[in-house]
């Protein structure tokens, strides 16, 4: 008790706030006045929705529990199929667990179209979480590497929710698709209640979807199921910056898949991973390739499964090797991708 | 003598008056264009930039930045045996080219500024540089810049003073040079 009030005290005194835009309400100083819980609990509130994306973030195996509110009345544009349009007022929130809740992020559109990023501490009790400081914090958390958890900053929030053209990254057409994939690592089952595009638009909080994507779900489209998990993957864990239209495109290389069937994303994808040399050379490795038919000598695994956090893939939010990961990345290239790298191997001598 | 036609004494009004305009505008932005580059150079020469990204050689007074490789950050050839190791309160070292640094954080080579697409800013936009030296991350989004750049000082530069560096790197000479990757402190090194 004595602990989580001095870390409710220092949180206070020291959080930051992210520079309000005019008209727009100061961050509230603890989770339970942003409007996720019911009034004196910490249930969600009656008009916030419990969603699951298919294809979630590996973020060294904590549990993750996601909600979205949208302002009464008000719903999503999915004319864009790719790119949502969220109402002013629309809040998501994301809940960290290590065995007990040790953090919830909040993403809320406000008055001037903008996104603000803020996140939450839990205290030990678990009654409430205060504002973190701007610039994050690392708070004692017994099952996290090392027993220290790294609470992130606001410039982390935005380094990965800036890199796609919308920043709501899980709550998307292709993640909230009721054909979901059964092998994607770490997905959860759809629990009762959960929100997903058929509720969405049965609710009419989603509107504008095109009708074809309620009559056949979006679904990567891929040769075996293992390719379908293994794009999925890299979707959920690399698309964010990773992507055709975002900050990263002069790297030439695509991960996020797009619901939009005109898109052929899986084929861009594979067209920017196979036969390109890897700008990132890593020490102790001769691997010259993005993907290459030698096992092992592919760029993009050795930075997955690195300890070294120079070079570890993604850069943010991961400590532990997401195993489950690597190795269907590591099958899909021995089997699926195979003939084309042997093709490729063939050409190039 | 021959009229003109009222429509194309209008016409031949409106296109006078369209040169008129936008002559003068693309000189003044290419007049624009050109104080931007100046202003970028003037920064990147007071600000320390050659310190680290240009490798020193051996001149007839002493150490000097190699301007024929002016920014092009650590060279790619140059072997290096493992960082001494130091005594406190010494906590870091550099190579004689000025382009490598050992400390507590590992390794760090500068980079290459020059505008080559395949190892230096080539493919880099306005937003990946601005983004770096704002976050101190690499391209805003990647691994965390090293000492001893001075992040916390540049990224109190102006929008506009780093869009006019960033338009001057774009101006040098291309030159390839694949700067290695950052090593982290030996205990980290780790691949399975």
């Amino acid at each position: 008790m004595k602990a989580a009030a001095i870390l409710a005290i220092t949180l206070a005194a020291t959080a930051t706030l992210a520079a309000a835009a005019p008209g727009v309400e100061p961050l509230p100083q603890h989770l339970s006045a942003t409007g996720l819980f019911a009034p004196g609990s910490t249930r969600p509130a009656a008009d916030v929705m419990a969603f699951a994306p298919q294809y979630p973030l590996w973020s060294d195996g904590t549990r993750k529990r996601r909600w979205i509110r949208l302002p009464p009345g008000a719903s999503i544009d999915a004319s864009r199929v790719d790119a949502w349009e969220f109402p002013v007022g629309t809040k998501v929130w994301k809940e960290f667990s290590y065995g007990r809740a040790i953090e919830t992020r909040l993403i809320e559109r406000v008055t001037d179209g903008s996104w603000r990023f803020a996140t939450y501490v839990w205290n030990v009790d678990g009654t409430d979480a205060v504002l973190a400081p701007e610039d994050g914090v690392v708070v004692a958390a017994s099952d996290a590497p090392g027993g220290r958890y790294s609470v992130p900053s606001r410039s982390d929030c935005v380094a990965c929710h800036e890199g796609p053209a919308v920043p709501v990254l899980g709550f998307t057409a292709l993640q909230l698709s009721p054909d979901r994939d059964p092998l994607a690592p770490h997905a959860e089952p759809k629990r009762t209640g959960q929100v997903d595009l058929a509720s969405l638009v049965e609710r009419g909080a989603l509107r504008g979807l095109p009708p074809e994507l309620l009559a056949a779900p979006p679904r990567i489209e891929a040769p075996t199921p293992t390719a379908r998990a293994a794009l999925g993957y890299l979707h959920g864990n690399c698309g964010h910056c990773h992507n055709a239209a975002g900050a990263l495109t002069g790297l030439e290389l695509v991960l996020a898949q797009q619901a939009e069937r005109d898109a052929h994303s899986a084929e861009r994808t594979l067209e920017s991973l196979l036969g390109h040399s890897s700008r990132f050379r890593p020490h102790g490795s001769e691997a010259t390739q993005r993907i290459a038919a030698d096992q092992g000598s592919s760029v993009l695994t050795l930075r997955m499964k690195t300890d070294n956090p120079l070079a570890r893939m993604p850069p943010l939010g991961v400590q532990v090797v997401d195993t489950a990961g690597v190795a269907l990345i590591e099958r899909w290239i021995a089997n699926d991708l195979q003939p084309a790298l042997s093709t490729l191997q063939e050409t190039s001598r | 003598m021959k009229r003109i036609p009222f429509e194309y004494a209008i016409l031949g009004i409106a296109v006078a008056a369209t040169i008129a305009v936008v002559q003068p505008a693309r000189a003044q932005g290419a007049s624009d264009t050109a104080d931007k580059v100046k202003r970028g150079q003037y920064l990147v020469s007071t600000s320390g930039c050659h310190d680290c990204h240009t490798p020193w050689k051996m001149g007839p007074k002493g150490p000097e930045p190699d301007m024929a490789r002016a920014l092009s950050g650590h060279p790619e050839g140059m072997a290096l045996p493992p960082a001494p190791k130091l005594e406190a309160p010494w906590i870091m070292v550099a190579a004689a080219t000025n382009t490598a640094w050992a400390g507590p954080w590992g390794v760090s080579f500068t980079a290459n500024l020059t505008p080559d697409p395949e190892t230096g800013l080539g493919k880099w936009t306005q937003r990946n540089f601005t983004e770096t030296i704002r976050t101190g991350r690499h391209m805003g989004r990647g691994r965390q810049i090293l000492p001893p750049m001075p992040i916390p000082v540049y990224r109190n530069f102006t929008d506009a003073d780093l869009e006019a560096i960033f338009s001057y790197l774009q101006t040098l000479p291309a030159i390839r040079n694949r700067v290695p990757e950052p090593l982290p402190p030996a205990a980290a090194v780790a691949v399975r």
